[in-house]
């Protein structure tokens, strides 16, 4: 093997060349022109960020027209657009964008790799996700935004319905952003298989790797149902087809199957990975390794191939037939079993142990309690005659937040507190974290537990304003008070992370003394990430001391690769030495293409197919320039 | 650092390189892709009291073209088995002919099209059978323009025994839209022989 090798040991010679083959320039070109998987994913997170604040100011909004009955600060058609714009932001603009800008930054890192498979997809993909919010809302400037709700029911959505340019960008929309997520999951997913460092066979893969590379797998079987709903609610609306037009043989269900065979797998798609980073942290603050990783592992599996068995589960009330909806109701209720198996192992490595608590922590076990209350609320609207009962009240918008905001926006959270000092060097205040953590968790339960009882009082969702005297208004006058506490709550979030960027204590490489291979180069990494690439020997390779384990990976000494932009490929399961890979430069080719992707779809929303037809041409050419080999670079091994 | 690395790795020559992975991925989801537009069909027809709504879809054209298609993919097989072996003038015919058939295949379907008694507007039916050939019919011309980049590679000697990832992964995706292809063709041509209702 490999370690046996005589690898000379790197000197300080070593680590300037690297520097000089990897450095990105500070200026303009290499802004743009960047493919380092460690900006890109600060990128992906800041602009979640910012979708996150967007949805953020578009709920509150809406906590205030229902904080007392028969409010009117908003129109009927401006609360149907600010609620539809609050769902598909924060589901598919924020909830996997986030998780996806974890794992840009993180994989390599984790993996002993100096970038992504396939860096300039990644570049690509980041783009295309910036260029389709841009697309999204710039319906705010001409007054048509989306206006259906996040799951767009036909035939509410057809042209007859709603004739202007709405539920065009909606349908356009998320078809870009579908591209972006499609090509981000596929560069995953070649990455997991490929860029190991060399020994870290998949069962020493870290869990979040796991998770990420299953949530890219289903991605690639869930997305395709969404990019044929919404293209044929296109064709519908400006093709004249009747795809969802049962005048004419079509039907307004197939819509709602396609929308949810994407919708249900879409929901672990964007907690898995956030459920793999408290995998990651829990331990790490327990100061054990987690307990069943082998476990977890095959949950998470398990959860990724049942969550394509249940969508009819959004369907409980639609009149299909009871044979097929108690196969639905058995299912949704048989997920419940994977993912409370890696609750146990969570609680299983708290056990006993004595955790330290500082911010992530809190988080974390914030979360874990979160996650509990919105399984048991999913558990009880699996089973059918509580469904038909609270379906479209405010019960499903209080188990859908606890889900989405106790699985996603917790952990991610933990997970900033976590990797931020491996990001920028510096540590975030614990003292405001503290704070932080207290008044986001005090305000969430007061916000959306009382959801829970509107709905159960009938109250439905999505309507606009109600009558007093219903029994509502307390209710809603708590959550809407509880909405701006969490709100506040964001907002020292933000102000810690603003404020420990540029005053927080110097971190040192690794400041949690954590187990895994990011904690082993410096805060923040060099930009070829390693020195040397590491080999590893067990799945906690900074810790092997401490545990007694008999192996030893070595992360000091290994090939420097300082001919060029290189790093290793190793084999998909057992991670052996397979070949040098000669990594690509900086190239304003992704950049171009998302540009020409952006013209192409405003091509369509205007149906000016003339510039459809433009773009695609414009595609082609940059395509092929791409795939052209460089004059100046040898016949790689690939090419 | 005198010491090249490189030398010390064992070469791997069988295994398969990130972008031969990113083919299969990308071959996976449009596949998915088609899945779904073949189960809206399905789907709809199941419901509709009548399927197709008036007559079936003739073989006459769609029948030889089938044959077309299907046989281009055993041409980019024999091509692509000629680079392996470093027989550079096997390559470009093959990629030629293949391309051709391609082309052949699209002149043909462009055709049917023209004769067909309804549109995408008339019906539901209308709408699944023009999207889903359509959507066919753009693979199979993003297809052809894949073969034609690769033909002036070939060409420019570009590729050898063992460096020859975009012919490998052109004739992956060509093989893929030649399989959707009889998915669609026994769908929408001949399912509804088996299995339509009036």
């Amino acid at each position: 093997m490999a370690t046996t090798a005589p690898y000379a040991a790197p000197t300080a010679e070593t680590a300037e060349r690297l520097d000089e083959i990897w450095h990105t320039p500070h200026t303009l070109y290499g802004r743009l022109a960047t493919v380092d998987h460690k900006i890109i994913g600060i990128r992906y997170l800041v602009t979640s960020f910012v979708f996150l604040v967007l949805g953020g100011l578009e709920a509150a909004v809406m906590r205030a027209q229902l904080a007392q009955p028969n409010l009117h600060l908003l129109s009927a058609e401006a609360y149907n657009q600010i609620f539809t714009m609050h769902g598909t932001t924060m589901i598919i603009w924020y909830a996997a964008p986030i998780l996806s800008g974890f794992s840009n930054y993180l994989w390599p890192l984790l993996f002993g790799s100096r970038d992504m498979a396939l860096p300039r997809i990644n570049a690509l993909s980041y783009w295309l996700f910036l260029f389709s919010g841009i697309f999204l809302y710039s319906s705010v400037l001409v007054g048509q935004m989306p206006d259906r709700g996040w799951f767009a029911y036909a035939p509410m959505t057809e042209l007859q319905y709603s004739p202007a340019l709405n539920m065009d960008f909606y349908a356009l929309g998320i078809l870009f952003i579908t591209i972006s997520t499609t090509v981000g999951s596929i560069n995953f997913l070649v990455t997991m298989l490929k860029m190991r460092a060399p020994g870290m066979s998949i069962n020493r893969m870290p869990i979040m790797a796991w998770s990420t590379a299953t949530i890219s797998l289903m991605a690639l079987f869930a997305l395709p149902s969404l990019s044929a709903a919404c293209i044929f609610l296109f064709f519908d609306r400006r093709l004249a087809m009747h795809f969802f037009d049962s005048a004419q043989g079509g039907s307004p269900l197939l819509w709602q199957h396609l929308f949810w065979i994407f919708g249900h797998p879409w929901v672990y798609i964007v907690v898995l990975p956030a459920m793999g980073m408290a995998s990651m942290m829990i331990p790490t603050f327990c100061r054990r390794p987690l307990a069943g990783y082998g476990y977890v592992v095959m949950s998470t599996i398990m959860t990724g191939l049942i969550g394509f068995g249940v969508w009819v589960h959004h369907m409980f009330a639609t009149g299909l037939p009871p044979m097929a909806l108690s196969f639905f109701s058995a299912a949704s209720l048989t997920i419940v079993i994977p993912s409370a198996v890696t609750v146990f192992a969570w609680i299983a490595t708290l056990w006993d142990s004595k955790p330290v608590m500082r911010t992530p922590m809190l988080f974390l076990l914030g979360f874990v309690l979160l996650f509990v209350i919105g399984g048991v609320s999913g558990v009880m609207t699996a089973a059918l005659p509580f469904d038909w009962q609270l379906t479209d009240t405010y019960f499903v918008v209080a188990h859908i937040h606890y889900v989405l905001i106790g699985i996603n926006l917790f952990p991610v959270i933990a997970a900033v507190y976590y990797w931020f000092p491996k990001m920028t060097g510096r540590m975030m205040d614990e003292r405001l974290g503290r704070w932080n953590f207290w008044v986001m968790f005090i305000g969430f339960n007061l916000g959306f537990f009382p959801m829970h009882i509107s709905g159960m009082l009938g109250m439905p969702r999505r309507i606009y304003t109600y009558s007093g005297g219903l029994g509502w208004d307390a209710v809603n006058l708590v959550t809407s008070i509880g909405a701006y506490v969490f709100a506040v709550g964001v907002l020292l979030f933000f102000i810690n992370v603003i404020r420990s960027r540029r005053s927080g204590a110097i971190a040192g490489d690794n400041p949690w003394d954590a187990s895994t291979l990011e904690w082993s180069v410096s805060s923040p990494p060099p930009e070829y990430n390693f020195l040397v690439i590491p080999t590893v020997r067990s799945r906690d390779p900074l810790w092997e001391d401490r545990l007694g384990l008999p192996e030893r990976s070595s992360v000091r000494e290994g090939p420097t690769l300082t001919e060029g932009r290189e790093t290793l490929a190793t084999t998909p399961l057992d991670a052996e030495l397979a070949r040098v890979l000669h990594m690509p430069e900086d190239t304003l080719i992704p950049l171009s293409l998302a540009l020409a992707t952006l013209v192409l779809f405003y091509g369509l929303l205007l149906r000016a197919w003339w510039l459809a037809g433009l773009a695609v041409l414009g595609l082609y050419v940059v395509i092929n320039i791409w795939l052209w080999p460089k004059a100046h670079e040898p016949l790689s091994e690939e090419g | 650092m005198s010491l090249d690395s490189r030398h010390l790795l064992p070469p791997s020559t069988r295994e398969h390189p990130p972008g031969w992975w990113a083919m299969v991925c990308l071959i996976i989801t449009e596949g998915a892709l088609f899945a779904y537009f073949l189960f809206s069909y399905f789907y709809l027809a199941s419901m509709a009291p009548q399927w197709p709504p008036n007559h079936l879809p003739e073989l006459k054209l769609a029948g030889p073209n089938t044959v077309i298609l299907i046989a281009s993919s055993f041409v980019m097989w024999w091509a692509e088995r000629g680079i392996k072996a470093g027989q550079q003038m096997r390559l470009r015919i093959g990629l030629l002919i293949t391309a051709l058939m391609g082309i052949v295949f699209l002149v043909i379907q462009s055709r049917e099209y023209a004769g067909l008694k309804f549109t995408a507007s008339s019906h539901a039916y209308g709408s699944l059978f023009i999207t889903i050939t359509a959507f066919h019919f753009a693979h199979v011309v993003v297809g052809v323009l894949m073969m034609l980049t690769t033909q002036v590679r070939a060409w420019l000697g570009h590729f050898t025994e063992r460096h020859h990832l975009a012919v490998t992964n052109t004739a992956l995706y060509w093989h893929f839209v030649d399989i959707v292809w009889i998915f669609v063709f026994a769908s929408l041509y001949l399912s509804p022989r088996i299995w339509g209702h009036t």
